[in-house]
């Protein structure tokens, strides 16, 4: 036991370390398009499983050719922001021309959530990273324990359950904006009826060679008269 | 009777404004044996003279691989050299592991002359007697520069350090024009006719001399021994062979600086 705190250093307290999060944002949704990236997330924070904020921006520009979002503790989604602030500053002050591009970025959060899952203390998040650089379109995605992968489509979360099978079925190399957006709606509007920490007020966000833009809050169209909504107990049989 | 009274100290001014011993530090790079670079849009060549200290003895290396996008010659104090070469490997291996890509040339001579300046301004400490030509390829293309121990730093098109490299700078002052559009042949062609000058007479053979490439789609690499002395014995041929050569460049730029032959 002596050992085991040794080991976890002057922080063995737990009081200062994540051992669960607190205020969390759901899914995170990236698709490769046209012209660049999209993506789309809820505005929603809940706090356990009260649905306790709902205007949080959970996707953010970092530096000229990147777009990151975040699922999980919103607080450790916030300290990433400063550190990649600062990342992005450091860069710039060289003024040389250079910069940090979306798989450079993508890679030093990997280095960072792996970091601190190694000081059992991590930054309780799945991360979406996108961007474009030089016409080359960048999609990946980190989790809090710093795996990672790329792909032309991500997801985080009950995004992963709900979101990518559709994607795995419509998703085209060179959709347009438009379809793209129809897309992400589709995935937004079944993790919508299906994940309780969903909520109807979401942000698309685009990266192109041009530069982010990040939609104004909207809601989706619902219906609500399925017939599996009716009598959502019916084709469930428990024990109780 | 007469001793320097504001050599003995690194940090100690003169009165004329001068620190003498960064001073002689630079002169230490005048004293190695030359080391020359030049670059294109795309490739830069490295190459040095390597003087055996004894009969007996090999030579030292020269030439330094860094990453595969960077490379460095040396003149001076050797041993310095290394130690700043094994420093810049590290920043670059370092900057490869955070963010998987490879270190902007740019950076990584800044950061080597920082570390240089540092030890003109430290009392317990004392100036690196090494020049180094950094060449290498980034996002922004091919650089070459020249770090000296002042802590001062330089971009080139071309540059010759080390004894004897005012020749050199002269032939390169003199064709350096061309080098942008040259072809990664003839940036070898033109570093071995530097390295040539600074011998001043003696034979230029592979055996004396290393030459390093970086460029796109070549990873920084020392050039096969082989191959080289095969290039010098090819361009001896047509050098001997009628002077046309020389004739017509002269005729190409008769605006040059005249030289004393």
């Amino acid at each position: 036991m002596a050992s085991i705190e040794g080991l976890l250093g002057p922080e063995g307290d737990n009081k200062s370390r994540t051992l669960n999060p607190y205020v969390t944002g759901t899914s995170v949704i990236g698709i490769k398009y046209k012209d660049g990236i999209l993506m789309a997330a809820d505005m929603g924070g809940s706090y356990g499983s009260t649905l306790r904020y709902k205007s949080v921006e959970r996707m953010k520009p970092i530096g000229k050719h990147s777009l990151l979002g975040a699922s999980g503790e919103i607080s450790d989604f916030q300290e990433i922001l400063r550190y990649l602030d600062e990342l992005i500053l450091y860069d710039n002050m060289w003024d040389d021309g250079n910069s940090l591009g979306p798989k450079e970025i993508h890679n030093y959060l990997t280095r960072v959530m792996y970091n601190r899952r190694n000081k059992f203390n991590p930054l309780w998040n799945s991360l979406v990273l996108g961007g474009v650089k030089n016409g080359q379109k960048y999609l990946g995605t980190v989790s809090m324990l710093g795996v990672h992968f790329e792909d032309d489509h991500v997801a985080t979360g009950f995004g992963n359950h709900l979101a990518r099978p559709i994607l795995r079925d419509e998703w085209k190399e060179d959709l347009s904006f438009e379809d793209g957006v129809k897309l992400l709606e589709k995935c937004m509007l079944v993790l919508l009826y299906r994940d309780r920490s969903a909520i109807n007020k979401l942000q698309i966000a685009k990266i192109t060679e041009e530069g982010v833009t990040i939609s104004q809050p909207y809601s989706l169209k619902t219906f609500w008269g399925f017939s599996a909504f009716q009598d959502p107990t019916k084709g469930a049989q428990g024990s109780w | 009777m007469f001793r320097n009274q504001y050599d003995t100290d690194v940090t100690t001014w003169s009165p004329a404004g001068r620190l003498f011993q960064v001073e002689y530090a630079m002169e230490a790079v005048k004293q190695g044996s030359a080391a020359i670079g030049l670059r294109s849009k795309t490739h830069v060549v490295l190459a040095s003279v390597n003087k055996a200290n004894s009969e007996l003895s090999s030579h030292q290396k020269k030439i330094f691989k860094v990453d595969d996008h960077i490379g460095v010659a040396i003149a001076g104090l050797t041993a310095d050299g290394r130690v700043l070469s094994r420093y810049l490997r590290s920043e670059c291996i370092n900057y490869s592991f955070t963010y998987e890509s490879p270190l902007p040339v740019g950076r990584l001579v800044v950061q080597l002359a920082d570390k240089a300046q540092v030890c003109t301004q430290r009392s317990w400490k004392r100036p690196y007697g090494v020049g180094l030509l950094v060449a290498g390829l980034d996002e922004s293309g091919a650089h070459l520069y020249y770090n000296c121990p002042s802590g001062n730093y330089f971009e080139y098109q071309a540059f010759a350090i080390g004894s004897r490299s005012q020749a050199a700078k002269t032939y390169l002052e003199r064709k350096f024009e061309t080098f942008t559009s040259s072809s990664r042949e003839d940036l070898i062609k033109d570093a071995l006719f530097a390295i040539k000058e600074t011998l001043q007479g003696e034979k230029l053979t592979s055996s004396i001399c290393t030459v390093a490439i970086v460029g796109v789609g070549e990873p920084f690499h020392i050039m096969d021994q082989k191959a080289i002395q095969e290039l010098i014995e090819l361009l001896e041929i047509k050098e001997e062979a009628p002077d046309q050569g020389a004739a017509m460049q002269e005729d190409r730029s008769p605006e040059a600086a005249p030289m004393e032959i």
